[in-house]
């Protein structure tokens, strides 16, 4: 069974131990705290920093004994109070130093009072599937023919692979689970000249996964992280090296820092509507554009012109309609929006893990070339937008079950 | 009386509030209830959302929910405390709440009921390990 050793402060007086101890045996592993010494203070002395709270204090201990090897673990979740600044300042100290100093995956969550197992679900079994199936993970070319399903909150896509080319692919939007994905295989089977009998191995990924993966009796079911990072790294042809994954989903955001295309660190969003793809969409309805027509507008404007007071949905939106009234143009309107979600990315996920490059940006809002940009300006990067970049999901689905063959 | 003792798990001075007649308002009770109460299943403090939801009376939502939900299970005992007794500069193994945004509030908070207090700092050695309790023991007694 994979050990998860947990190095956190206040979830038990949060009351979501039981949350997260659920979280890791729906993927196989198992909770555990590190033993330590109860006089903490040599380790919190050699680590540097000394926080005033004893539960922090009690982390760095922990963390200590991971590195020292004194206790062994396959995966480390690090868990602090959401807003609690000194909880933040060590999380992210602790995170940077089993990442120099060990070669255990690390992921991170700031939770509250509702945090839930389904919540955590999918950062649990990246951590898992990081540490069971290193050798799958490691694959770089897609062999026989194999379908990928991604089975998205906003777009489900299909991707058929023949000899590690893409030969059908197809998407529509996120109605129901199931129909959705049997409307855009059958598409993409047509593209492919193909009949489902010829499919060797189909692979499943997104919020969907398990559904879907039962109904076409897949041979992959995989969360997300781990098989967007496969199908990013292929498509932009980075697979061996560093690189940075940013996908700002329709409901959530995935930053994945990965070395030859393995995540070894990753943050997922979820807390805001304001940082995702949403944001954007309903931006675009407000101005009376497609979300197509609106990337391309953003990408002719200011990013810096209009002045925005919040980044939520409903205030944020709000600010940019009063704009629209004092005179701005639309152009520049799009373009403050996309900097809007490029800025609180950069703010609120982008500072959990360490952005290494190439910044590959991918999934739908990709193909936003105003969001592109936006991410660009704040990042002092040009981004680099794979190929196909909507279908990363399926292609790492496709890729990574053709293993299985 | 019934006395709170800060820090709140500090099992030296359940015992001593015990000894020279008074009620120690404590966290140990607080907890054995929730540990042993069968209905409840979030190991090991057995806290539930509700309970941290309650906690908002002492602390605003904005507040991390650990802070709450220490808050939920000894700001009751700081309302009916009628004295209190803080020590100050402890380590860990004299008792620990782990977290130092609660010491502050739960500190305050004892202030802002102006009911007779005894603070004082932990003893470093022996000479000052007999004065900290005859402190202690005057104080109780006088409460009488």
């Amino acid at each position: 069974m994979i050990k998860i050793a947990q190095l956190s402060c206040g979830n038990d007086y949060s009351g979501i131990q039981k949350e997260i101890e659920k979280a890791a045996e729906t993927v196989g592993a198992k909770i555990v705290f590190p033993d330590v010494d109860i006089d903490f203070d040599e380790a919190v002395e050699e680590f540097g920093f000394n926080p005033v709270s004893a539960g922090l204090k009690l982390m760095i201990a922990r963390a200590k004994a991971l590195v020292d090897k004194s206790f062994e673990a396959d995966a480390v979740f690090i868990a602090t109070c959401f807003r609690c600044a000194e909880g933040s300042l060590i999380r992210n100290e602790l995170r940077r130093y089993l990442q120099k100093h060990t070669r255990l995956p690390v992921v991170m969550y700031s939770f509250t009072e509702n945090t839930r197992a389904s919540v955590l679900l999918t950062r649990m079994e990246a951590l898992v599937t990081i540490v069971k199936r290193k050798d799958l993970l490691g694959r770089e070319r897609q062999v026989g023919i194999t379908m990928g399903i991604d089975s998205g909150s906003a777009t489900t896509k299909a991707v058929i692979m023949q000899e590690n080319k893409i030969i059908g692919k197809y998407w529509s939007p996120t109605t129901t689970v199931i129909e959705s994905a049997e409307a855009v295989v059958k598409e993409a089977l047509k593209k492919a000249k193909m009949d489902i009998k010829d499919i060797e191995s189909i692979g499943t990924t997104g919020y969907g996964r398990y559904m879907i993966g039962k109904h076409f009796k897949a041979k992959l079911v995989q969360e997300e992280l781990t098989v967007n990072s496969k199908g990013a790294v292929f498509l932009a042809d980075r697979q061996k090296g560093e690189a940075t994954i940013l996908d700002i989903g329709g409901m959530d955001n995935k930053a994945i820092a990965v070395m030859d295309g393995i995540p070894d660190s990753f943050t997922m969003g979820g807390i805001c509507a304001g940082a995702s793809g949403r944001f954007l969409e309903t931006t675009a309805k407000r101005l009376g554009l497609e979300i197509g027509e609106f990337g391309d507008l953003a990408a002719k404007g200011d990013l810096h012109k209009v002045p925005m007071n919040s980044y939520c949905t409903v205030f944020g939106i709000q600010g940019l309609v009063s704009a629209l009234a004092e005179g701005y143009n639309k152009e520049d309107v799009a373009a403050a929006a996309c900097r809007s979600v490029a800025e609180q990315i950069y703010e609120q996920q982008l500072q959990e893990i360490d952005v290494r490059y190439p910044l590959i940006q991918v999934g739908g809002t990709s193909l936003l070339k105003g969001l592109v940009m936006a991410v660009g300006d704040i990042l002092k990067t040009e981004p680099l937008v794979p190929p196909d970049s909507q279908y990363i999901g399926a292609v790492g689905g496709a890729l990574l079950c053709s293993g299985f063959i | 009386m019934k006395v709170f003792i800060y820090p709140p798990n500090s099992m030296i001075l359940q015992d001593l509030v015990e000894r020279f007649g008074h009620t120690p308002l404590a966290l140990a009770k607080e907890i054995d209830r929730r540990v042993n109460d069968p209905e409840l299943d979030s190991p090991p403090m057995n806290i539930t959302e509700i309970d941290v939801k309650i906690g908002l009376k002492y602390a605003a939502i904005e507040v991390p929910s650990g802070v709450r939900g220490r808050l939920a299970l000894f700001g009751p005992l700081i309302d009916e405390a009628e004295a209190a007794i803080i020590v100050n500069n402890f380590p860990s193994t004299f008792g620990c709440m782990a977290c130092a945004r609660t010491n502050e509030l739960t500190i305050y908070l004892i202030k802002q009921k102006k009911v007779p207090t005894l603070e004082l700092d932990y003893p470093k050695n022996e000479e000052e390990v007999e004065d900290f309790v005859a402190r202690i023991k005057e104080f109780l007694e006088d409460l009488k």
